[in-house]
Parts: C-alpha cells; structure tokens; sequence
C-alpha cells in the first residue's frame, strides 16, 4: 500500500528520505530523513556547504536517483517503485533542468538546443522562437553556444528548461558560472518563471544572491534540514 | 510529430548526427578518408578477384561452344593432355550434337624480335567454322588468319612480346611467324600472353602431333537437351570428360581461383581490407561518441528515450557510410578504369558498386555497437557532477 503525501497540493515533496553510498564500515550517509515539500509558484532555495547533500536531494527529487530509503511524490504521485522508463517519462514531460555548466549541445544554435527538448516533448519546434523570445534572446535564434556570453548560454538553457512547459524546474548551481548582472538576471528569470507561470522552482546554490531571491531557503548540512 | 522535420526526416536525432559529425572538422575527414580508405581497399581486392576470375575463363565464355571434351582429368583450359583426333568423330556421331571440332592450347616459346624469350599459349581454332578464335579485333581482320604462319596477339601484351606493329615477325619455338593483327582486353590469367592463330598453324609452331588435339568442342542441335547429350556423349567417348561450357568455365575458374590458392589470398585481403575499414570507422566513431558523452549525458537527464540516442549515433554511422562510401567507390572505378590498359584487369560491376554500399552501411553501423554501449552506459546524474 503505497504512502500518501501530506501536502496534496504540492509539486514536490520528500518524507524520511535518506540516502547512503556503500554499506557496512564505509557506509556514507548523504541524506538522513529529509522531509519538506515544494508549491507551484514557489522558489525554493536548497544551500549548504559542500558535500551537505544538496545536489543528491536535487538528482532525487529529478528522479535520476534513487533513496535509500523514503518517499518521493511528483505532483502527488509516489514515484519510489516507478520502472526507469517511467521516471524517464516524468522527467521529460514535468521537469525542465539547469545546470551549472549550462550542458548546451554545442554544435547546435540556441534554437536548435530548445528545438531538441521540443522534439524529445512532442511539441511544436517553431516554438523554440518564442521560447528564446521570453528569456530575452530573441535575436540570437541562430548563434552557437560558442558565440554567446555565460549568462546568454544560461538563458538558452533556461529555454531549452521550459520547452513543453513543465511545471516544476530543477536548478543546480545556476548563476556560479556568471558575473554578478548575469547572476541576477537569471535569478529574477527563475522567479518571473515561478511567480507569474504558478511553476515550482527548486535551486541549489551557494549564491546568497539567490537566497535573497527564493521565496524560501532551505538549508541543508550533513545530509540534514536545518531549517 | 508537429511542426518541422530537419535532416532528411530523421528529426533533431539527424540533426545533431550530423552536426556531431560535422562540427569537429579535422576527425570528420579522418572518418571520411578512414572510410574510404576501406571502401577503395575492399573495391580493389574484390575487383581483382572478379578480373582474375573473368581472365580464367574468358577464352572458354567467348566460344559459342556448348560442350567441351577434355582428356580425363584435366583441371583447366590451359594445362592438358592430348586427346585422340577420332574423338572427334565419334562426338559426330552422338544423336544432338551439331558440329564438332578440334581447338588446340599448347605452352610455346616466344623470340622477341629485340631479344630475349616469352612464354605464351598458342591457341589455334577452326576458322570454317568460327565456333572459337580471337573476339575484339583491332587491328587485322580475322580472314587474315588464314595466311601461313598468321597469328594474333592482343595490346595488352605487346611490349612484353616486343611487338606493336602488324607485320612484325617472330619466332615461336623456333618457327617462324608473323603477326596480323591485334585484339583489344584479352588477358591470360597465367600472365602468359594468348597467341592465336588458325588450327594448322597453331599444329605448325608447336609441333604437335596431327593425330592428336587438345579439346573437342562442339554446339549441339536445336531442341536437343543439353544433359541428355552430355549424357550421351560420356558414353560414347570413355576415355574423356565431358563438360557443358558453364561447367568446364566453372571447373577452370575454381581451379584457377581455388585449387592454386590465388584467389583465396585476394578474397582474404578483402576480408582484411573489412576489417581494418571497420577498426579504423569504430575508433573514430567511438572517439567522437565520448567527445560527445556529457551530451548524450544530458538528453538521458533530459528524459530522452535510448530510441533518440540510438538514432544519433546510427545516424553518424549511416552519414559516415554514405559520405565516405561515394568518393571511395568513384575512386575504385578510376582506378578500375586506369587498370583496363594494364594486364591485370580490376572490374568494378554496378552490383559491386551498390553492394559495397551495402557493406560500408553495415561496417558503419557495427563499429557504431561499441559507440552506442558506451552512451548507454552513461549515468544520466553525471550532469550533476561537472
């Protein structure tokens, strides 16, 4: 009998999650009954050291790995027993991710990245256009990530993050490879994207800029909530 | 699918193929010339093979023979024993043959007119008849072998025979004879040169026995069963073999091909010249699917289905085949061509032309295995871990 979520209405939600690496004497536990729930519209803040367990609570709650122990719900819907193909399926038509190094394919123009997630989505590829159009790249349509700026190539990524429109958005380390001005251009993009779209946005980061920014910080140390 | 198809139809699957391909212009040409490379080896080895394989048996298909009779035993057109010129009679005298004459094939020694020895393989015919004799003439007519010590040699050999002039006279096996003419593409897998001449003349220069001949060859009459006549003729004549022409052509070839082993070395450095394509297109293929690993890394991240990551890298492998295999056989059928003038003829048919198509696809495609284990292998968290 599967366990039910206490937030209903959440996006995301985790209870007792845990995860350890080995077993035995070199056991290392990464997460230990980590509970806490994410809502549409909300930007979440995941910070802590390194080696907190940030990144491996963002690669669970993306389903691309499995706890140890514990529960995952994905708008509502356990996710712990679910076969790898399905957790693929869900990753694809709900999540959109960032990552730190922007992961752009790089002998494709930035249309050519968003029309890669669209085709993948089964939508419409002349919609890459107006995707680019919303993260302010309107005009580079046909640049290669080589020929654009650290922040730009964050923004590409960020399209390429809303093709199909998912409603939850999983951010690892967005604006640690950009200046300040491009830091915060992004940051105030994830919460435009939050706010006015009802999206769920969970960042890892260092960034106290970021911090300022979330509607909620959740600080992670040892594996551990803190707050 | 809504919205655009790119790349020949195959989605942004092809697209990015193509891009992987092309983006990394230095490994892109040494893929293509790797490939060609093995396209031209394979061609080449195999066209030797099927030009060997034609020059076996290229006087035997331009006879319009439908039966051979052969001293028991023998293996090939060019080597045999002596055979009894009653036989001839006696195949005469088989209810379904038509016409039945002598042919004669005898080794000889060829005096250059500058010096120095060749051997050939004087071949004389029935010229009433015109069931066997030389075929693509080109200089002298094909009556002017019924001079006196005519005979007919082919371009392809006439610097090694030092002759390049009709008129010129020679000696075979100290005879003396004068050359009529020249044909065009008559090449002798021994590399001995055809000589050919009228059947008396041929008995002439090598000195062989009228009573005897080295081949009855023979057509048969309309409506008659090929089978039953062999049949028939087995019978009748019991110190022979017989053969229909496809079978005899068959037997020459595989003695040739086979039995000497010639053919077998050049079918093997075909088989190598596949293996070594494929070594060199799986290096190169694989090099570039772990250059492009985090990539493959992402769309797994992204919830990509293997079906779109394997169409990826099939799709490298089909646009390397397809592009390396073009210039490659154009390549071959150049030196295929070049080759005509020479004594070893390299034939390049159209059905080896495509087939090679076939075999660079599936070289491609299976270099490709290794390539794709290795993407699917990937732990799609690693985007994480950067």
């Amino acid at each position: 009998m599967p366990q039910t979520n206490a937030h209903p209405g959440s996006a995301l939600e985790t209870c007792g999650l845990s995860l350890v690496y080995g077993s035995g004497e070199t056991a290392v536990t990464a997460l230990d009954g980590v509970d806490f729930a994410v809502s549409a519209g909300e930007v979440l803040a995941l910070m802590g050291p390194s080696g907190s367990g940030k990144t491996s609570l963002l690669m669970i709650l993306g389903c691309l790995l499995r706890p140890s122990s514990g529960e995952v719900w994905v708008e509502g819907r356990a996710i712990a027993n679910l076969p790898d193909r399905d957790l693929g399926r869900l990753r694809l038509q709900r999540m959109g991710f960032i990552f730190q190094s922007y992961n752009l394919f790089p002998a494709l123009t930035a249309a050519e990245n968003v029309q890669v997630a669209l085709e993948l989505k089964g939508r419409d590829l002349n919609d890459a256009a107006g995707l680019l159009e919303r993260v302010g790249l309107g005009k580079r349509l046909h640049n290669f990530p080589r020929q654009l700026s650290g922040g730009e190539k964050q923004r590409v990524a960020i399209a390429r993050a809303l093709a199909g429109d998912p409603p939850i958005l999983l951010a690892d380390e967005p604006t640690a490879a950009l200046d300040s001005t491009n830091g915060r251009a992004v940051v105030n993009l994830l919460c435009e994207l939050a706010h006015e779209q009802g999206r769920a946005v969970v960042v890892v980061t260092h960034d106290p800029r970021v911090g300022d920014l979330a509607d909620r910080v959740v600080r992670i140390e040892d594996g551990r909530l803190c707050s | 699918m809504k919205g655009q198809r790119t790349r020949w139809g195959l989605g942004m699957a092809g697209l990015l193929a193509w891009r992987n391909l092309a983006h990394d212009r230095s490994r892109f040409i040494v893929t293509l010339v790797g490939i060609i490379f093995a396209v031209v080896l394979i061609a080449m080895q195999i066209g030797l093979f099927l030009g060997f394989s034609d020059s076996t048996t290229n006087v035997i298909r331009h006879t319009r023979a439908d039966f051979w009779i052969v001293a028991k035993g023998s293996q090939n057109f060019e080597v045999t024993l002596p055979i009894n010129e009653r036989e001839i009679y006696l195949a005469r005298s088989v209810p379904g043959v038509a016409a039945a004459e002598p042919l004669l094939v005898q080794f000889g020694n060829w005096k250059r007119p500058g010096g120095g020895d060749e051997s050939v393989l004087v071949v004389g015919t029935d010229l009433n008849t015109g069931l066997a004799g030389p075929w693509n003439i080109v200089a002298g007519r094909l009556e002017d072998l019924r001079r006196p010590d005519a005979v007919m040699i082919d371009l392809v050999f006439a610097d090694k025979l030092g002759v390049h002039e009709v008129g010129t006279t020679v000696e075979i096996l100290g005879r003396r004879a004068r050359v009529v003419g020249f044909t065009r593409g008559i090449r002798s897998f021994t590399t001995s040169p055809w000589v050919f001449a009228s059947y008396r003349t041929a008995q002439h220069l090598t000195g062989f026995p009228e009573t005897d001949t080295n081949y009855v060859i023979g057509t048969l009459a309309p409506d008659a069963d090929p089978a039953e006549v062999r049949a028939a003729l087995v019978a009748a004549l019991p110190r022979t073999d017989v053969y229909l022409s496809e079978q005899f052509a068959a037997r020459t070839r595989d003695y040739w091909m086979f039995t000497t082993g010639a053919g077998a070395s050049v079918l093997v450095s075909a088989v190598l010249g596949l293996l070594v394509g494929m070594v060199i297109v799986a290096q190169v293929l694989y090099a570039t699917t772990v250059d492009h690993l985090p990539e493959f890394g992402t769309l797994r991240a992204m919830g990509a289905p293997r079906a779109f990551v394997y169409k990826v890298i099939l799709g490298q492998a089909v646009l390397s085949a397809t592009l390396g295999h073009l210039p490659g056989i154009l390549l071959a059928l150049a030196v295929a061509k070049a080759s005509e003038a020479g004594a070893a003829v390299i034939l390049i048919p159209w059905e080896l032309a495509v087939g090679l198509y076939g075999v660079t696809l599936a070289m491609c495609v299976l270099a490709s295995v290794v390539s794709i284990r290795k993407a699917m292998d990937i732990d799609p968290a690693m985007v994480f871990q950067r």
